[in-house]
């Protein structure tokens, strides 16, 4: 089930201040908010939601990258994605990283160590490319080393200052990496974009079971916040030996994989891209791995990607 | 929990900071052995949005039984020398999300912490989810509470740089919040070619090791991928 906001001081059996019992259940007796609550007050729409629609009007496409399951290559494929539709130079890309513990979006895209600077616009982005446009909580930590021990609602305060106040000038797409799981940040960011006309989700994920268990989930998220899923990728699927070109699995699909599980839960499958070393390792130094391999099979597999989800995006957000 | 003149249960939390490392899998792992070695060992699996445990040690099928004392754990053997919690034994539906905000996670987890009925054990060993927040706060918080000793915590990372800023944020957590880190292991450290036995560095390799070096952390060692290492974790 969803839940909805809980506020700190609400007793345990709160019913959630968003709940038709909100104010009026035995359980608000003593709570607090139990006047806010009942009036209506507290279930009232965001006005912030009403000033992302409008910062989000001119941006043609917007997407998720989403997985449930972490380590599978979100951003590393929210960033190729990025620098592939960047390419186009009649683009301008935006890329939002919005996991708050663990950005990993300066280090791959060769960004780290910059600084955001906010203006009477708001938040200047760091360029990654002329055309490509990035924030991340990375620019703004004092160090990378410290965690960020955040709990749901500063970080629910932070993404919401990201879709807000950054100023991506007129970007015609923003994708926006998330971390893994179904919780503040992706109630956050769904609820925070409700009006925005958001194009769908990207789901990424390895092709193995337990990988699997929760990108089912993640797709049940989708389908519960009303968001379109634009297609799955099934990431580090297949490994080819750079000394005999034998192939392998390194995470093998054990229940089927991932076109198995598509046809399943009746979401598009966008294609499977390589375990390749190469792409890690430029994804850790920053590099653009399309640039140094372009003919690669990897580089082929992202592009081949890019150009079914294009096609879905151009298709129409109907579909 | 502890019965009076009983030595408290031990308590080692595996963490990362980082997802996709093989946490859930090092886990189930470390207390396999413990049971092997004899002794009484639970697994917490607080990762509440993507709960890996069940299938890992091929339990997904059971049911958590609800008694007066509270709930009982699953055991995963015959012996009754490992039990599990996991709240996948807890959805109706495996496909359905868990879509909670932070306070009902703290709640779930103050549950686990006291409302299970481990029993006298040895060891539990507390899976989690990646990052530093609400599930890994109210852990520490919970255990602290609690009358379990906490022996520290076990870091896995994998070799490449995207993993390791992620780690180097957990061990600031972990010392931040007074959690002694017991040392770190490097997982998917290498991959050898099941045609030709190359050794291939998916995932780059020694970032780990230098990484404990640096932050003055025991290195536990390095664990190469093996496709079948998940399918071996039953006892």
């Amino acid at each position: 089930e969803v839940e909805g906001e809980r506020p700190a001081d609400a007793p345990e059996s709160c019913p959630g201040t968003s709940s038709t019992d909100a104010g009026k259940a035995s359980a608000c007796a003593g709570c607090p908010n139990q006047k806010i609550c009942a009036s209506g007050e507290a279930n009232k729409p965001d006005p912030d939601v009403g000033v992302i629609r409008e910062r989000m009007r001119d941006v043609a496409h917007k997407l998720l990258v989403l997985s449930g399951k972490g380590g599978v290559g979100k951003s590393s494929v929210a960033c190729s994605l990025a620098v592939a539709l960047s390419e186009n130079d009649a683009n301008q890309v935006g890329l939002l990283d919005c996991d708050i513990c663990g950005p990993s979006i300066p280090t791959i895209m060769g960004v780290v160590g910059e600084e955001v600077h906010m203006s009477n616009l708001g938040w200047q982005p760091v360029y990654a490319e002329h055309n490509l446009a990035v924030m991340s909580i990375g620019f703004v930590l004092p160090s990378l080393d410290d965690a960020v021990i955040w709990k749901g609602p500063k970080k629910n305060g932070m993404i919401k200052q990201f879709l807000k106040d950054v100023h991506w000038s007129d970007i015609t797409h923003l994708i926006i990496d998330t971390p893994p799981g179904t919780s503040d940040e992706h109630l956050s960011i769904t609820t925070l974009l409700a009006d925005a006309d958001v194009d769908g989700a990207v789901i990424v994920t390895t092709p193995q079971e337990v990988a699997l268990l929760d990108v089912r989930k993640q797709i049940n998220f989708c389908k519960k916040v009303k968001m379109r899923v634009l297609g799955v990728i099934s990431n580090m699927d297949g490994f080819v030996c750079p000394s005999c070109s034998g192939t392998s699995q390194i995470f093998p699909a054990d229940s089927g994989g991932v076109e198995a599980m598509c046809a399943e839960m009746d979401v598009p499958f966008l294609g499977s891209i390589p375990l390749d070393p190469k792409f890690a390792r430029a994804c850790d130094e920053g590099k653009r791995f399309t640039d140094q391999w372009p003919t690669s099979q990897t580089a082929k597999s992202i592009g081949n990607i890019v150009e079914a989800l294009t096609g879905r995006l151009d298709g129409g957000k109907n579909k | 929990m502890a019965e009076s003149g009983r030595a408290r249960t031990r308590v080692v939390v595996v963490l990362s900071g980082k997802g996709g490392v093989g946490k859930s899998t090092t886990a189930v792992h470390i207390a396999v052995a413990m049971a092997r070695a004899g002794k009484k060992v639970g697994v917490l699996d607080v990762d509440l949005c993507g709960p890996s445990i069940p299938r890992l040690l091929g339990l997904e099928d059971a049911v958590v039984m609800h008694g007066e004392e509270g709930w009982h754990p699953v055991y995963a053997d015959e012996e009754k020398r490992l039990c599990v919690m996991s709240i996948g034994f807890l959805l109706p539906d495996k496909n359905a999300p868990v879509i909670w905000r932070g306070p009902k996670k703290e709640s779930m987890i103050k549950q686990f912490i006291e409302d299970v009925c481990w029993g006298p054990l040895d060891a539990i060993v507390i899976d989690t989810p990646p990052g530093t927040s609400d599930e890994h706060i109210s852990v520490c918080q919970n255990l602290q509470k609690s009358d379990m000793h906490i022996d520290g915590c076990v870091l896995v990372t994998t070799p490449q740089r995207v993993a390791l800023a992620d780690v180097r944020r957990e061990i600031s957590f972990c010392r931040k919040v007074g959690l002694p880190i017991l040392g770190l292991f490097e997982n998917m450290s290498g991959y050898v070619c099941p045609h030709c036995k190359e050794c291939t560095n998916v995932f780059s390799r020694g970032g780990g090791e230098s990484l404990a070096a640096n932050a003055s952390i025991a290195f536990l060692g390095a664990i190469p991928i093996d496709p079948q290492l998940q399918q071996c974790a039953v006892l």
